[in-house]
């Protein structure tokens, strides 16, 4: 049997998971879950992730949940090339401290601008207030700003002269507001020619693949039928309002 | 030079690193860092970490954050017994995932509860709104329901029959809201049996070591009022639960 992949393209890190396995040429069959659709809360998607997220992995009768611990899962099994999660005890730490830090930093601060820009609008039929937005606006800042001074620095990639687990699980964070219509690159040349690399490093093709979908969410977002949406209310309500 | 492991006991990342290292019989230097009085933004933190949070690594010139990257670190580098962190695939993916996980979840649940009681009402001068401790404790216990359902599920450990890193950074979450007061093991005969097991493994002397800032629930409200919160702190803390 072999290895399922459940993803939605949508969900950040569904695609660092999907470009990993594709990148690294490992075979598995994609399993689409609407996240949009509240696919994860049906009684099917239970039965691989009782924790109903994205991404998840059934290998054989083994389901895992949690796309960092997923990726390392494929990167021992599938013995990627060491640059990916090196063996090297000091490269190793430093890709596990970002993998780490970035739970609480970059993602929930790249997915909050594109809840409010977006899909809160959308939901609810209004606009965020101004100083919510503003107040998301300087949290991402700030990340990108601590992302630049202490993961980033003057070198190529996070850990040195070759990408990892870190930039990947990096980039596609930062690719969320951007989907939204929030340029983070465009005053950013240091973080520009590091997302140049990246891109560069995974392909281009397979890395635009990816983001097709989040890239031209603005344009579905208009015919999004709000009425299928409203099971994200209370979360929203909870979460954002 | 010895390893150095900056520290504050009030943290829970800090307590699961400091609880591994005695544990694992790491000799290391202790470095306190005081949270409450603003240390960590401090200019002499600053050189040791931009990011200015503990715990922080120090070994040599090679300097290290997050207490999960630390922890794995100091398996590979002491070569801590397996259990810990085991070298088997899926068991190693499933302390991965708890790993993960908790970071949004039990962390940052566990963490809000200890706020909200422990911390915001001595800095604010008033308690938090009804609602907003309400929804916390809502999340909170939604994290304990994943987490036993699961996390733990029958098992002795998260991982099988020995503890791993995972149980660890689990403890020392949940330990956070008890600090307050609010006893997260009441009624929850599965996860206090758990508890009881990891505090074995662990020993009861050592956890209890660790824990003992945490629990002084009376002098954490001094510390709060007494020590005059600087003014950049209290600003930081209210923005940070609005």
């Amino acid at each position: 049997m072999v290895l399922e992949i459940y993803l939605d393209l949508f969900s950040q890190p569904c695609r660092s998971v999907y470009i990993f396995a594709k990148k690294n040429g490992v075979p598995f069959e994609y399993k689409s879950v609407s996240l949009l659709a509240g696919e994860q809360y049906g009684e099917e998607f239970g039965k691989i992730n009782v924790l109903r997220k994205a991404p998840a992995i059934r290998d054989g009768d083994f389901c895992l949940a949690e796309s960092v611990a997923i990726m390392t899962y494929l990167a021992e099994k599938y013995k990627t090339p060491d640059h990916w999660f090196p063996a090297d005890l000091q490269k190793r730490a430093q890709v596990n401290e970002y993998l780490s830090w970035q739970h609480s930093a970059m993602r929930p601060h790249g997915s909050k601008i594109f809840w409010l820009k977006l899909m809160i609008p959308r939901v609810m039929g209004t606009e965020v207030p101004k100083e919510k937005m503003d107040a998301a606006l300087e949290d991402l800042d700030g990340t990108l700003k601590l992302f630049e001074e202490k993961f980033l620095q003057d070198r190529p990639f996070i850990v040195g002269d070759q990408i990892s687990l870190a930039d990947l699980v990096a980039i596609v964070e930062i690719m969320q507001p951007v989907g939204a219509g929030l340029d983070v690159f465009e005053t950013r040349p240091k973080l520009s020619a590091w997302r140049d690399r990246v891109r560069d490093a995974i392909g281009a093709e397979l890395f635009d693949e990816a983001h097709q979908g989040i890239l031209s969410s603005q344009e579905s977002a208009k015919s999004m039928d709000s009425s299928k949406l409203q099971h994200f209310k209370a979360r929203i309500l909870k979460k954002f309002l | 030079m010895a390893l150095e492991l900056y520290l504050d006991l009030h943290s829970q990342p800090c307590r699961s690193v400091y609880i591994f290292a005695k544990l694992a019989g790491i000799p290391f230097e202790y470095k306190a860092v005081d949270l409450s009085a603003g240390e960590h933004f401090g200019e002499e933190f600053g050189k040791i970490s931009v990011v200015r949070k503990v715990p922080v690594l120090k070994d040599g010139a090679f300097v290290l954050t997050e207490s999960t990257a630390i922890l794995q670190y100091l398996v590979a580098k002491y070569s801590t017994p397996d259990h810990w962190y085991p070298a088997d695939l899926q068991k190693r993916a499933r302390v991965d995932e708890y790993l993960s996980w908790q970071h949004t979840n039990m962390r940052t649940h566990g963490s809000k509860v200890f706020w909200f009681r422990g911390v915001l009402p001595a800095v604010t001068g008033v308690p938090v709104p009804k609602e907003k401790m309400d929804s916390a404790v809502e999340d909170l216990n939604m994290s304990f329901k994943l987490f036993e359902e699961k996390f733990l599920q029958d098992r002795p450990f998260i991982v099988g029959e020995k503890i791993s890193l995972a149980d660890l950074v689990a403890i020392v979450e949940m330990m956070q809201p008890v600090g307050t007061g609010l006893d997260v093991f009441e009624g929850r005969p599965a996860l206090s049996a758990w508890r009881d097991r990891v505090k074995k493994e662990i020993g009861t002397e050592l956890f209890e070591e660790a824990h003992k800032t945490i629990l002084n629930a009376a002098s954490l409200q001094q510390t709060f009022e007494n020590k005059g919160l600087p003014e950049f702190l209290k600003i930081r803390i209210q923005k940070m639960f609005n």
